[in-house]
Parts: C-alpha cells; structure tokens; sequence
C-alpha cells in the first residue's frame, strides 16, 4: 500500500483455500513472493500446516477490484426493503404441507 | 503479551483533527462490536495505535523463534525434536499473518522488518532472557505461551477484522504450544532429583518475566482507557494476569512445582490469589533493550536476514527472467 516507487518488495499475493473437495475456497490471508510459483509454497507453509486445505489458489492482491466501503449503502441497501424475496414473508395457512 | 504498549511516547504528538462526524460513526459501530476493515474510515490514532501493536506482535512470534531455535538441535529426543520444530514454524507463521494484518493499514513489510532491525520497534520483552536448559523450553511453553492464550483469547474479538481473523488462528494453534511445555515440565518433575530442580529452576526463572508479559499495572496504563473504548483492547492488563495466575498455579502445584512467590495464596472472599509484588524496574529495562540477550536477539535477526539475500536475490533473478520471457512471448 505504501510501498516505495524503489521498494524492492516482493509482490503481495492473496490466498484462497480449499478445505476439502465440495466446498469452494476461501480466503485464508496473504504472502509476499516473487512470482506465482513462490507463492504457492509460502502458501502452503504458512496456512497448510494442519490439514487446512486439499488445494490453494493465489492471486495478485493488485489483480482484485473491491467495492467501495463508502458505496456500501448505495450498492447493499436497496436489497433490505425487499423482504419478498424470502420465503418468510409469505405467510402459508396452517395445514398446507410440504410448502 | 505482545500486545502491550512498550513504546510510551515521549511526548505525544499533536492530536490530529478528525471529522466530527465521521469519527461519532465510527465509534458508534465500534461501541455495537461491528469489526473495522482496512478499506473503512477510521481515526488517525486508531490506526496508529493498531500499527504499533501489531507490528510488535509480530515482530514478537518471530524473535520468539529465537530462543526456543537454541534448543532443537540439543532436544533429548526425536519426539521433542520433531515437536519443537512444529511449534518454532508455528510461531514463525503467525509473524507472517500478523505481518500481513498491519499491511492492510497502509505500513510495508520492509519498513517494519527495518523498525526491528535497527532496533526502534519493540517486542515482548520475554524474549530477552536467556534459555539455559532445556526446562526453560517446557517453561516457555507452559508459561510464556499459556500467557500469550490468555492474552490473545479475547484479542479474537478486537475491533480490527484483519487482526481478530489473525488472533483466531493464532489461538487455534497455541494451545498445542502449551501443551507440549506442561508435558515437558511434567516429564522432567517426575523424573530424577536432577531433573525435579531443573523444572524448578526453570519456573523460578521465567515465572515473573511471565507475569510481567501482560504490561504494566491498570493504574500506569495510560494507553489502555482509549484502547478500550475503541475496543482493540478488551480487557485491562491486571484481569487477565490475575486469571493467567489463578489458571496456572493449580497446574504448579499437580506436578509437584512451587511458584517462586512467598506471597501467592488463595483469597477466598475474592475466589482468587493474592500474589506478591511485580519488579517493575525491572520490565522497564528490558524494554530498553538491557535484556540478558536483547542484543544478541537483534543481531541474530538481522544476520538471518543477511545471510538470506542471496536466495532472495536468486528469486527476484528468476521471476524477473521468466516474466520478460513470458512478454517476449
């Protein structure tokens, strides 16, 4: 974030986890490293050393887009004033089964 | 533990003005526990504050590889070796994914890397005293990352995302540190004479450098109110060493050890123990660096540091080969 135009700093590196087959990875944190290859090893030391995955992806923290914590309201809102789209709003009378 | 305010500074500097409002948001959804994440506004001093103490945590894990380091070659069995191994990698990771949970508030790697280096950034002070048996590797176990659980337990909660998802998995794993020094503890106290007084040793040496992990007493905090309030603290230094002291000396007295502390006894109408004076004077120089081994901590990290450029170099070279390649393409 703060890096030095002449920062020798290796690149930072996003991690995603697999915990197990059927389920979808998940981000466990990051690494710094020289290029991909490197990255996945310091991802495995780092957040693999208890079993935690069966596969790891990593990604360039400069290649993630993420939304604006300030356009949270006008992106999110909106969806809380339509509580028809849960099944819950819907009021079924007693009896009627399997619905 | 290493989470405590060791650098007080001087004189503080000028408070910077915040935005009324802005600043009332944010200690609103602080107050009602929501967590703080790297891209949210937060103030100045927030962020600063959670720099420092991440940074020394950090910086912490990975010089408390150090003494423990002086004991796996000499670990009096395959077991132990393997074991301690583990818990020296574990220590270092959890510097890497505290490393990574002060990079989201806008600091480098290197600059803090540079701050432990050159000797400006603290760490625990725990890890200026010497290991000198191997009891010392079953007390810090025990002890030092006994106190580190019950410091780190209710950091899980702290208002910072980054850093609580840290904690998280940092508590995850301590527990099997601990555990590995009780048994060594419990082995050694069981065995021979010889071995008995070297536990005992041991916990004599490290019981109130242990102690002394959880900062300075309430009342001599200055930091802590504010830290509070914006909930990256969650409990004051005198509760949890009073709970780390009330946890840790029933285990003591199961494997026949004596805590080194005349005054430590039950007191009924609090359900807690009174225990003696902490040498304050002390702690206080060993945060300045006049450790048994403050200086041979720092210069054992900057040689490692060093002697690891080339491989670094090595890296750069072929990554940098291998993308023009890939350009060229």
């Amino acid at each position: 974030m703060s890096k030095a135009p002449n920062s020798k700093e290796w690149p930072l590196w996003e991690v995603f986890v697999r915990a197990k087959n059927g389920l979808s990875h998940r981000h466990a944190g990051s690494v710094h490293a020289a290029d991909s290859k490197m990255a996945l090893e310091a991802a495995r030391d780092t957040y693999t050393r208890r079993m935690e995955g069966v596969s790891l992806w990593v990604v360039p923290s400069n290649a993630i887009t993420a939304s604006d914590p300030r356009d949270a309201d006008e992106l999110f809102a909106p969806a809380e004033d339509k509580i028809y789209r849960h099944p819950s709003f819907y009021v079924i009378p007693e009896g009627i089964k399997n619905i | 533990m290493y989470t405590t305010e060791l650098d007080k500074q001087q004189k503080s500097a000028a408070p910077i003005a915040e935005d009324p409002e802005k600043l009332a948001r944010f200690e609103a959804r602080v107050a009602a526990d929501d967590f703080i994440e790297p891209n949210d506004w937060m103030p100045e001093a927030y962020r600063k504050t959670l720099v420092r103490q991440i940074s020394q945590h950090a910086h912490s894990e990975i010089v408390g590889m150090l003494p423990e380091g002086n004991w796996i070659t000499r670990a009096p069995s395959l077991r132990r070796k393997a074991v301690l191994l583990a818990k020296v990698q574990d220590e270092g990771g959890h510097g890497l994914y505290l490393y990574c949970a002060a990079e989201t508030l806008g600091t480098s790697r290197e600059e803090m890397i540079e701050a432990l280096h050159s000797g400006r950034a603290k760490y625990s002070t725990i890890f200026n005293y010497p290991t000198l048996t191997w009891a010392d590797i079953g007390a810090i176990g025990w002890l030092v990352d006994g106190a580190a659980i019950m410091n780190q337990v209710p950091l899980q909660r702290t208002s910072y995302g980054p850093y609580a998802r840290a904690m998280v998995r940092i508590c995850k794993e301590e527990s099997f540190h601990q555990r590995q020094g009780f048994e060594i503890m419990m082995v050694l106290a069981k065995g021979s004479a010889a071995q008995k007084r070297m536990a005992q040793d041991a916990l004599n040496r490290w019981w109130w450098p242990s102690l002394m992990m959880f900062g300075p007493p309430d009342d001599n905090s200055p930091n802590s109110a504010q830290s509070m309030r914006w909930r990256i603290k969650r409990e004051t230094n005198d509760q949890i060493r009073q709970r780390f002291v009330d946890a840790t000396v029933p285990q003591a007295e199961a494997i026949g050890l004596t805590v080194p502390d005349p005054a430590l006894k039950w007191n009924e109408e609090r359900g807690a123990y009174d225990f003696g004076e902490i040498d304050w004077a002390e702690f206080y120089a060993v945060v300045k660096g006049e450790g048994a081994v403050a200086k041979e901590r720092v210069a054992a990290r900057v040689k490692a540091w060093e002697d690891g450029k080339w491989v670094r170099d090595a890296a750069q070279a072929h990554a940098t080969k291998h993308s023009m390649k890939a350009a060229a393409e």
